[in-house]
Parts: C-alpha cells; structure tokens; sequence
C-alpha cells in the first residue's frame, strides 16, 4: 500500500531536529533507518502528519571508546554494530544479537538505536541492551538526559523517550573477556523470535564470576533474568542447567522455552 | 520535494511526493522495470538494489531518502553489452525457473561476495536470507553464486581483461566444482 502523506523534514544538527519535533506537534514521527517504520506507515498502521528523517545525522553514527563504557550512536547501522572492533572485544553479545537481525538487506539500513525506539517485544536488541545496563542518552528540547535500560522499555511498543525527544547515543559497559550467546528460537529464515534468550558469561579460576542474562518476546517488553543471575555467582559451570529452572516460574509454552533456552544460551556463552 | 539521486550511472533530478517508494520511482518514474515488487511488504528481496554499495530493499524506503546518493540497479550491471560474471552464472547454473526473485538474488548475491570471496554453502544461504524464491528450492541459486566467486577470483576472467601484474595474473583460479 501507499502511505498517508506526510511532510519529509531534513534536519541537520540534533537541536534542530529537536526543534521540529516540539514545532511539529506529537503526530510527528522521527525516521532512523525506516526498516520498521516504513512498513507501518505502507499498512498504514501509522499516519504521522510529518517524519523527520535523522539518516543525515552522521554525528550519531560510530561506535566511540569512553573509558569504561561505549558509547554506540543511535544511527550507527546494525551492518557497522557486526562489524565493529569495539563491539567485538567489549560487547560480544551485541555482535552476536545483531547477527540474528532481520537479513542483509534489512541490516544495511535499519540502525542500533532506531530498533530500541521501536521496542517491539520482539526485537532482538531489547534483551541485550536491558542485561548489559545499556544507557539511553536523549536529546529533547529541555537539553540532554540518561534513561537506563529498566527505565526505557516502559511496554508493548512503548519507551519513556517524550514525543519531543530523539534517542542520540547509548552507553553500554566495557565487558571485556565475557562469553556470550544469543539463542534464537524461530520456524523460519527472517523471521521474529518466538523466544529468544541472550547471556553473557564472565569466567574467572574455573567459576562463574557474574553472569547477565536477557530474554526477548516472554512479555510486552524485555525481561531480566535476575534470579538466574544471582543464582550462578561464584558457581562451578556445571550449576548452569539448575540456575537456567529459575528463568521463568510459570508452566506456559513460553516459560519452558525461556528455560530451556536460557539453558542453551548460557553453556554456548561458557564455551566460548 | 526535489530530489537529485544517480542511477545506475545516470545523474536524475526529479520532483517527488515523500511518500514515494523508491521501487516506485525507479520503475514508474525511470521505467527500470528489471527492478521488481514481489511481496510489497519488506520480506521477500524481489526489489533489491544497492544504495552506496550496499543492498536494500527498494519497497522499504522512500525516493526522499536517496537523494545525493548512488543507486545499482540490475539494469546497472552489464558492461558494454557483456553480463555482470554474477548475471552469467546464474544463467549457466540454471538459477532461475520463473525468474521474478532473480534481479533481487543477483543485487543481493553481489554485495555477498563482496564480503565473502568466496562462500561455503552456508555462507550463501545465510547470505540470502532476505531473498524468497517459490520455484527452485535454491539449490542451483548456491551454486550459481559459488559458480559466480570463482569467476571473478583474480586471474578467472579471459586472458587479455587479466591484470598486468605479474604477481596477480599468475594466480590460477582454484578448480571449483
């Protein structure tokens, strides 16, 4: 189908995107990469009166080194998140989340930040941002300010981002030397998790020294695996599969599949 | 809104409405109609065409958007009236049945190669994950894009378009199968 017609708005600085968005009310919409956005508006699902198109914005493209954090610009594409060093040798898991993400093509254009905006429960990049204590740096017209992750992903395609406000950089912690997995549970190429489970392991003399573990699409948003993560400290690797029970208390299809896969997930992650 | 965007070589300015797709506008507005629309819902790679050097799909982005940038289409391929080496192997391999899928495999075979010289079985499948076909079952496709690495390897084209330096031009291609 034919979108709704829109106004198509350029900024070229991050104030002067905010600017707009104030200027042109809550039915607009920011575009990142558009590769969730346009088929919304093609079955016109959405009608924004204006987008705001940021994919000029190279200032929010890059992974950047910050001390004991990365910072990953919001427009970074996940094409550059697969293939960063950065994000190889301190943030493993987002590299391998990321190569699960829709196809090439999709890849190519369709951006880090722009996925987190969209916060459907099935995107594979929630769980990994809300282990790893991702950071959400936002730009609105009160100036900048942090959300984390547990605070971002209010619900079912919903963040705490105001309609005046545009993600610009996400703060991910170093974890430098962690294994990592994400097992994807899916029926066919290209398509959403059913359940997915994304873990990140630090080994240290033979015992589980910490361990972060995320699970995508068992709820409207992503959910932490807490119990499963505190019940693995300072545990031989052998404790992973009694640990993996604790991912979900309930006796649904979903529930078997979190722990199962949080199973999975976590002795890939320890294998290396 | 004006746009200014390069098409398989050909600098167009042209006045669009935003919510142009940039499939539409390459085929109804350019006439390159080798670029077509399978699925119109973003999944099935059919309208594949490369923007800067990298594949997208055409029906999930709008013509605004390509302004100031370079877009392939498989109309961009042939050289003085010769098949791209990708084209070719899918022609020899038996690649397609109906060939509907075969503009989008061939763009999106190509940037595959790009990165991956030269790529196991898995490698392609993974690699075309976003490219439907209904009729072949893709066996031949692999083939033909694993046919195709072989064919531009360095020193796998005819003798007289081999490159003059020696250490290259003495690489044999490596017996594919």
């Amino acid at each position: 189908m034919i979108p709704a017609e829109f106004r198509y708005l350029c900024p070229s600085t991050v104030d002067e995107a905010v600017r707009m968005l104030v200027e042109e009310g809550e039915d607009a919409k920011v575009i990142a990469g558009g590769q969730s956005l346009v088929p919304v508006l093609r079955m016109r699902l959405a009608a924004p009166t204006a987008l705001i198109d940021i994919g000029g914005l190279t200032e929010l493209t890059g992974v950047r080194d910050d001390g004991d954090s990365l910072l990953i610009g919001a427009m970074t594409t996940h094409y550059e998140v697969q293939r960063d060093h950065l994000i190889h040798d301190h943030a493993l898991l987002l590299k391998l989340v990321t190569d699960t993400v829709a196809d090439p093509q999709v890849r190519h254009r369709g951006t880090f930040g722009g996925s987190l905006c969209h916060a459907d429960p099935a995107g594979d990049l929630l769980a990994p941002a809300l282990a790893l204590d991702a950071v959400m740096i936002i730009a609105g017209p009160g100036g900048r300010r942090e959300v984390p992750a547990s605070e971002f992903f209010v619900g079912y395609f919903e963040t705490a981002l105001a309609p005046d406000e545009i993600l610009i950089d996400v703060r991910v912690p170093k974890y430098t030397g962690w294994g990592a997995h994400y097992e994807k549970l899916n029926r066919v190429a290209q398509a959403w998790s059913i359940v997915a489970v994304a873990a990140a392991v630090q080994i240290s003399g033979g015992t589980i020294a910490a361990a972060r573990v995320g699970l995508t699409n068992v709820g409207s948003g992503p959910v932490r695996a807490v119990d499963v993560e505190s019940a693995l400290v300072g545990q031989p690797v052998s404790a992973i599969s009694d640990a993996a029970l604790l991912a979900s208390s309930g006796d649904g299809y979903k529930d078997n599949l979190a722990r199962v896969l949080t199973d999975r997930a976590l002795t890939a992650a320890v294998a290396g | 809104m004006h746009i200014s965007v390069n098409v398989d070589g050909v600098t167009y300015a042209d006045e669009v409405e935003p919510r142009l797709l940039l499939v539409h506008y390459l085929r109804e507005r350019l006439g390159k109609t080798g670029t077509v629309i399978g699925c119109d819902t973003g999944n099935c790679g059919a309208c594949t065409v490369h923007l800067d050097g990298h594949s997208v799909k055409s029906c999930q982005m709008f013509a605004v958007q390509a302004n100031g940038h370079e877009v392939t289409t498989i109309e961009g391929l042939a050289r003085d009236g010769k098949l791209h080496p990708v084209q070719e192997a899918f022609r020899s391999n038996h690649a397609l049945q109906c060939g509907f899928c075969t503009p989008g495999m061939i763009m999106q075979a190509i940037d595959l190669l790009a990165d991956e010289s030269d790529p196991d079985d898995e490698t392609v499948r993974k690699g075309l994950e976003g490219n439907l076909c209904r009729c072949t079952g893709y066996q031949n496709i692999v083939r033909a894009v694993q046919d195709a690495a072989q064919r531009m390897k360095p020193g796998a084209g005819p003798k007289i378009e081999q490159h003059s330096d020696e250490h290259v031009g003495s690489r044999q291609p490596v017996g594919g199968e």
